[in-house]
């Protein structure tokens, strides 16, 4: 029988589509980047998803989890006709154990309906990308994903306790558990963040995390992109983690005022936006101590949300922002890397004198509190060679978050995107030892390929290379 | 730090272990012991991260984190490569997580005597497979920690023990954040941090006593169950658990854990990879600690 003959029989020929507008939609995620698939595979159960991957082992074809396709890293493009396996209908919340904090979820519930269905128990999943009204909690998973809210509660591996996974020989097993310190290695860290080249999460253990019992969130403007940022260093070192610190730049303030008219100072060089959370008198202390030190760089005004509707119309202005740009261009590059917190000023710097080289306008809105910019460049493809003057002031930006004692990505992951700029935070020597744990799980290269670990091979394999991609 | 001369003690071949201030079980008997560097490189409040040789005691690094308000999620004692190595948080793993996400970047050295990289130097950072947290409770059996950079957190300004012979499951649901509730079947220990008045307030309300902590541990077996489970505890012998972790320090070792198949095979795999001819830290089995 073919592959999808055998696909068909084993999951049912509805959840097996080869039509040439679904393998279309499901070459791409929301990078720019594209592949090939030859079958999309959309299993309702573990046990689909088991034989999804039995059956491409004995055909000896590769395979590509997929969540909901909001990567932005080319993480879930399939290379080369791989077969996508889109959990997507497995979006069952399984069991929710709000006295002890853990849910197992299966890996297609999104994860704003996760937090939406636990919160009558006064818990949410802690986690907050950008895209968590459409990111699923299994490409969470997949790519370790962040969020403002990350900056005190950190990334989605602290609130992963157990993954069920299919491994790429077909077999199901248990990675983490409900308990705090399973047997052996801590295989559940390997996998969160592995990016679909260890296996398929099939369900997830997430830690729920209790609602504080008071927040306070304010915005705060500066005459100078320096001044905000010398204001996040010295919160930091003043011994408060803030739930959330975030900078939005002037043009990226005008263009959200365009879209939401939230009041929001838009002549300033940047604002920050602090959350803190907790029992209310430390937090009276905390916004005392944060507006004396935002004092001491110049602040403009301090605006502090008087109540939930003006903290959700502050946090509106700062989630809408993706939106808001295409009042600019209609196209935008969204680029992910991380400075240590004392190097912001000079990379943000760069980061302007890189776009005006390229002739590119460039907004700012990022977890300032982490350190974790997000460069967003502009433009209109239809320009021609525009896209190639993004790319390169993308390269730059890397490069230069990099020189700065950086990394690659705070939360966005590697896939294709950062591929072939791994070596420029690891050696030879630490990639091979990234290789030793993929062969663990992976001998045969079956989940994912091609993506995360540069090699000679891929280098040179013009089929591996996507349109779009940078390399 | 220069790990070289650290990589070459370790060498290429040959069985090796790794040892520290031994109050963890210690090196190997019979093994060529090494020793992994020691000393703080340097500690950035305003980053929130320190960098030092794994060799280094952790109180040293709390005490110099001290000046500046700040402290790492490790527990006492010992060396911090071999608080690491082990992977057992301390008692307030409930309100400062585990420690496992202390680690953001190792340099370690390999079974072919070579210095690997893992993580990176940020507090956040996705850049390429999350090695930091397979190595952390991986025993020194993939790689010897030489030098760690690790996430900080900024010290309480006030904390208070207290003590109340409420029920622990009752009483958890009642309090935000609490950093450590400890239940021997009696009485709970409950460690609240914050501001004062805070403090102050929430204990009022729940009627809890300020107290001590538990003067000790049992320490003949660590539990580790689902903490929804810890309410069956009462009969199994002298216990002090940790309420919502499920760490429980038992007078008794914990009965018989089984992994499965599949993780067995897991272990074997990524053992052989990393360390195919066995050589560190000979005959420690990840799966038959207890």
């Amino acid at each position: 029988m073919t592959l999808v003959d055998d696909l068909r029989a084993a999951i049912g020929a509805a959840h097996v589509r080869t039509g040439p507008t679904e393998l279309s939609l499901y070459r791409r995620d929301a990078s720019n980047m594209a592949g090939s698939s030859s079958v999309v595979c959309l299993p309702t159960s573990t046990a689909d998803v088991q034989a999804c991957v039995t059956i491409a082992d004995r055909h000896g074809v590769a395979f590509v989890a997929r969540g909901s396709g909001t990567g932005l890293s080319g993480g879930a493009v399939p290379l080369d006709g791989a077969i996508v396996i889109a959990t997507s209908k497995m979006n069952r919340v399984l069991s929710v154990d709000a006295a002890n904090g853990q849910a197992w979820v299966e890996p297609g519930v999104l994860n704003l309906d996760l937090t939406r269905h636990v919160e009558q128990f006064g818990v949410h999943f802690a986690p907050d990308p950008s895209s968590q009204q459409t990111c699923s909690i299994g490409g969470n998973v997949a790519n370790n994903s962040g969020g403002p809210h990350c900056l005190a509660e950190g990334v989605t591996s602290s609130h992963v306790l157990a993954v069920e996974v299919v491994l790429p020989d077909g077999s199901c097993t248990v990675l983490g558990g409900e308990d705090p310190e399973p047997l052996g290695y801590d295989l559940r860290g390997a996998f969160v963040g592995s990016e679909g080249m260890l296996g398929i999460a099939t369900s997830v253990c997430v830690k729920l995390t209790q609602n504080p019992p008071a927040v306070r969130t304010m915005l705060m403007d500066f005459a100078t992109v320096d001044d905000g940022a010398a204001t996040v260093s010295d919160i930091i070192a003043g011994g408060m983690v803030p739930a959330a610190v975030e900078m939005m730049d002037q043009l990226c303030l005008q263009a959200v005022e365009a879209y939401i008219h939230a009041d929001l100072p838009v002549h300033a060089a940047a604002a920050l936006l602090v959350e803190v959370v907790g029992m209310p008198e430390g937090l009276d202390a905390d916004v005392a101590a944060i507006v004396a030190i935002a004092n001491q760089h110049r602040v403009g005004t301090v605006r502090v949300a008087q109540d939930d509707a003006e903290r959700a119309l502050l946090w509106k202005g700062r989630k809408s922002a993706f939106g808001a740009i295409a009042r600019i261009k209609p196209n935008y590059y969204l680029h992910d890397t991380v400075v240590p917190r004392s190097r912001l000023p000079e990379v943000l710097a760069a980061v302007y004198a890189i776009a005006e080289r390229h002739e590119l306008q460039v907004l700012n809105v990022f977890h300032a509190g982490d350190g974790n910019l997000h460069p967003l460049l502009v433009y209109d493809a239809r320009e021609p060679g525009v896209l190639e003057r993004v790319h390169l002031a993308g390269e730059e930006i890397v490069k230069a978050s990099v020189a700065a004692g950086g990394v690659l990505s705070g939360e966005h992951g590697i896939g294709l995107e950062k591929r072939d700029y791994m070596p420029l935070m690891f050696s030879d020597v630490d990639l091979e030892a990234q290789a030793a744990l993929r062969r663990a799980f992976d001998p045969l290269e079956r989940a994912n390929p091609g993506k995360v670990l540069p090699s000679p091979a891929t280098c040179g394999d013009i089929h591996a290379v996507p349109e779009g991609a940078w390399v | 730090m220069d790990l070289s001369e650290f990589a070459e003690e370790v060498g290429d071949h040959g069985p090796v272990t790794i040892a520290g201030l031994a109050t963890r079980g210690g090196p190997v008997d019979g093994v060529r012991p090494v020793m992994a560097p020691a000393g703080i490189d340097w500690v950035k409040p305003e980053e929130m991260t320190v960098q030092c040789g794994a060799g280094t005691p952790v109180e040293e690094i709390d005490d110099a984190l001290a000046a500046f308000g700040q402290t790492v999620v490790v527990p006492p004692n010992g060396t911090i490569g071999g608080a690491l190595a082990v992977g057992r948080s301390g008692i307030r793993r409930l309100g400062h997580g585990p420690m496992r996400d202390a680690l953001l970047q190792a340099r370690y050295v390999d079974a072919a005597g070579r210095i690997v990289k893992a993580g990176g130097p940020t507090v956040k950072n996705v850049s390429g497979f999350d090695l930091c947290r397979l190595l952390v409770g991986s025993w020194g059996t993939l790689g010897f920690l030489g030098e760690v950079i690790l996430r900080t957190r900024p010290r309480a300004r006030f904390e208070q023990w207290f003590v109340t012979d409420r029920d622990p499951f009752e009483l958890i649901r009642h309090l935000y954040r609490p950093v450590s509730v400890l239940w021997d079947g009696e009485r709970v220990w409950v460690l609240l941090e914050g501001h004062p008045n805070d403090v102050d307030r929430a204990a009022t309300a729940l009627g809890l006593v300020a107290a001590d902590p538990p003067a000790e541990l049992p320490t003949g077996g660590r539990w580790s169950v689902p903490p929804g489970q810890l309410a069956s505890l009462p009969g199994t012998g002298r216990f002090v658990a940790e309420v919502g972790v499920g760490i429980v320090h038992h007078e008794r070792p914990q009965p018989e854990r089984q992994a499965d198949p599949a993780v067995h095979r897991l272990h074997r795999r990524i053992k052989h990879e990393f360390d195919p001819e066995g050589r560190l830290n000979p005959g420690i089995d990840v799966l038959a600690l207890s």
